[in-house]
């Protein structure tokens, strides 16, 4: 007699199967809804290509600024224990809470000439309105955290004798950082770097009010939905899919350990 | 060699509490105590790799209390060997090379008698992850060796290994002290390891030095009924004293000796307790009537308990000699104990 599937089995089945349709069935006509040529004609449409690669361009920045001032800080929060610890983690983590539209103007409202540090930036030429810094800057606002608790669960994942046993072999703290740390937790910061770039790319809300101009992709989807129609916006949103598709799965690629590949 | 003066570590759960503690150049000093004694912490704080509340540490005629760890030229070793897992056996091995001076660089030839010593020329260039436990901590002994420390640190280095290697690196780790000359500090749980690569030795427990002495002397003469224990001392009683009589629960001792000041406990150990169904004669003895109350199989030898009227005594007995006193029929039996086995403390 062949043994009967527990009912739970089924529910698993039925809730994946759920789940993938959900995501993908959108996706996938949104994909194929769009005719060849239209597709054609959007990549040969120079504010289609420049969108986009602003998209990448400024996304990657804000990875790699995550990088550079988020390592110090995730390796910090990694290894040390410190009064007020749990509050500056709660902290990091707000970007990811608040509303995207509120990131923009709570931003805008240090960059105007009316707050001290707006007038500063001001001075040095800074803009943030309508400028790709003012783009990377919210891109690294929103991203900062993935990077951030991606790169910290690396650094925790090195057990601290490695550290240790470097530090009585007469190397300094930078040393070890760089010779033990780093080539251990590297694979780690890099998709946290993924994460960040991933999180930055699908920023809308928070950059189209801080700068409809230069148009990054998402907001000409959007320009080109709400003034031409669902027809117009889709080829451009195919494209960058397809760009940032293919650039994740070389990253992911680039950061699989050694065993897995095949 | 090294000289801890009222140390103190204060962390939020535990405490190591003002230890004193001098180790001699060239000694192997063990520090013996139970998981969650403090040995590690001792034993990081004197690397520079925990944080020192008050106190200080002495190396050489340095205070080192405040000094990185990476200027105190020392090594350590750990029970999970703690390798580098993404360098070769000899990239682990030569990892603090590049930190030496110019003036100390014999070391070519140092690390290859090194690599040499420790049997593991035909590994150097492994990668560490398919390694066995032995092979582990004798590349991360070879580590630690290879930058010349004037002192070596060892945390429980033998804890982790089978039985088998466990016994090979033991006696790794006394031919290298023997032929080094240098200082070995190493923490462990364990008695024997202690009694056989140890010369001197303190007990800890929670957070304080119970006993500094000789590691012969500790098996022999423990100095509170936690170190007596420790060292499997079966037979711990309070006691009074009056003259060269010790009183148990009414029932009297007669030591060898009237016990010099003040003493509280009197310890024997189970081997020393015998047990027959005859009376033996008196000579230097004490004898006492019991009855068998419990037996112990443990494996090599069989622990025995007799109960007097006043007290338990445990013993230890062999198959053989357990057979012939025959507990099951026996009703009475008689226990007896040299006056020269009663330590007093």
């Amino acid at each position: 007699m062949r043994k009967r599937p527990d009912p739970f089995v089924w529910l698993t089945i039925f809730s994946t199967s759920i789940i993938l349709f959900f995501i993908l069935l959108p996706l996938v006509e949104m994909v194929a809804q769009p005719s060849f040529s239209s597709l054609k004609e959007a990549i040969t449409d120079r504010d289609v290509v420049n969108s986009i690669w602003l998209s990448i361009y400024a996304s990657g920045l804000a990875a790699i600024i995550s990088f550079v001032i988020g390592t110090p800080f995730a390796y910090l929060i990694a290894r040390k224990t410190f009064f007020g610890k749990k509050f500056i983690e709660s902290v990091v983590d707000l970007p990811i809470m608040i509303p995207h539209p509120v990131v923009g103007i709570a931003l805008l409202s240090v960059a105007g000439r009316d707050h001290w540090l707006g007038q500063f930036m001001h001075a040095f030429g800074i803009r943030i309105m309508g400028s790709v810094t003012g783009i990377v800057l919210v891109m690294v606002f929103v991203g900062l955290p993935f990077y951030i608790n991606t790169a910290k669960a690396g650094f925790e994942a090195i057990p601290k004798r490695l550290e240790k046993v470097s530090r009585s072999l007469g190397a300094s703290m930078t040393g070890t950082f760089f010779r033990i740390t780093f080539p251990l937790a590297w694979r780690s910061m890099l998709v946290g770097m993924i994460m960040c770039t991933a999180r930055a790319i699908s920023e809308f809300g928070a950059i189209v009010i801080v700068a409809y101009h230069p148009m990054i992709a998402p907001v000409m989807i959007y320009e080109r939905f709400t003034a031409y129609g669902l027809k117009y916006s889709q080829p451009v949103a195919v494209w960058l899919i397809l760009v940032s598709l293919l650039l994740f799965l070389l990253l992911r690629i680039v950061s699989l350990p050694k065993q897995a590949k095949v | 060699m090294i000289q801890l003066n009222r140390l103190r570590i204060d962390l939020p759960r535990f405490s190591i509490q003002d230890i004193d503690l001098s180790i001699e150049k060239g000694q192997f000093f063990i520090l013996l105590g139970p998981t969650g004694a403090g040995k590690t912490l001792v034993l990081e704080a004197i690397m520079g790799l925990a944080p020192v509340t008050s106190g200080q540490i002495i190396v050489a005629g340095k205070d080192v209390t405040h000094l990185p760890p990476e200027k105190r030229g020392m090594g350590i070793v750990y029970q999970d060997y703690a390798l580098f897992p993404h360098l070769t056996v000899l990239k682990n091995i030569s990892y603090g090379l590049r930190y030496r001076k110019i003036d100390e660089q014999p070391t070519e030839k140092h690390l290859d008698r090194l690599i040499d010593q420790l049997n593991l020329s035909h590994l150097v260039d492994r990668s560490i992850h398919n390694l066995s436990g032995g092979e582990k901590q004798r590349v991360s002994l070879a580590r630690a060796l290879a930058v010349n420390p004037s002192v070596l640190l060892l945390d429980e280095p033998l804890s982790a290994l089978d039985p088998n290697f466990r016994e090979d690196l033991r006696q790794v780790l006394k031919k290298l002290h023997q032929e080094l000359r240098i200082t070995f500090l190493m923490v462990t749980h364990d008695f024997a390891e202690a009694l056989f690569l140890g010369e001197q030795m303190a007990i800890i427990n929670l957070g304080k030095i119970e006993q500094i002495d000789p590691v012969s002397r500790v098996f022999q003469q423990p100095a509170t009924p936690f170190v007596a224990e420790f060292v499997g001392m079966k037979n711990i009683f309070p006691a009074t004293f009056n003259k060269n009589r010790a009183i148990v629960d009414n029932l009297e001792l007669c030591l060898q000796a009237p016990p010099e000041g003040r003493k509280r406990y009197v310890g024997i150990r189970a081997e020393d307790v015998s047990i027959s169904k005859i009376r033996p004669s008196n000579n230097g003895l004490n004898v006492f009537k019991g009855k068998v109350s419990d037996i112990i199989d443990r494996g090599l030898y069989y622990e025995v308990s007799v109960s007097t009227e006043e007290v338990v005594f445990r013993a230890m007995l062999t198959k053989s000699a357990l057979f012939e006193i025959n507990p099951s029929e026996t009703k009475e039996i008689h226990i007896a104990i040299p006056s020269s086995a009663i330590h007093v403390f």
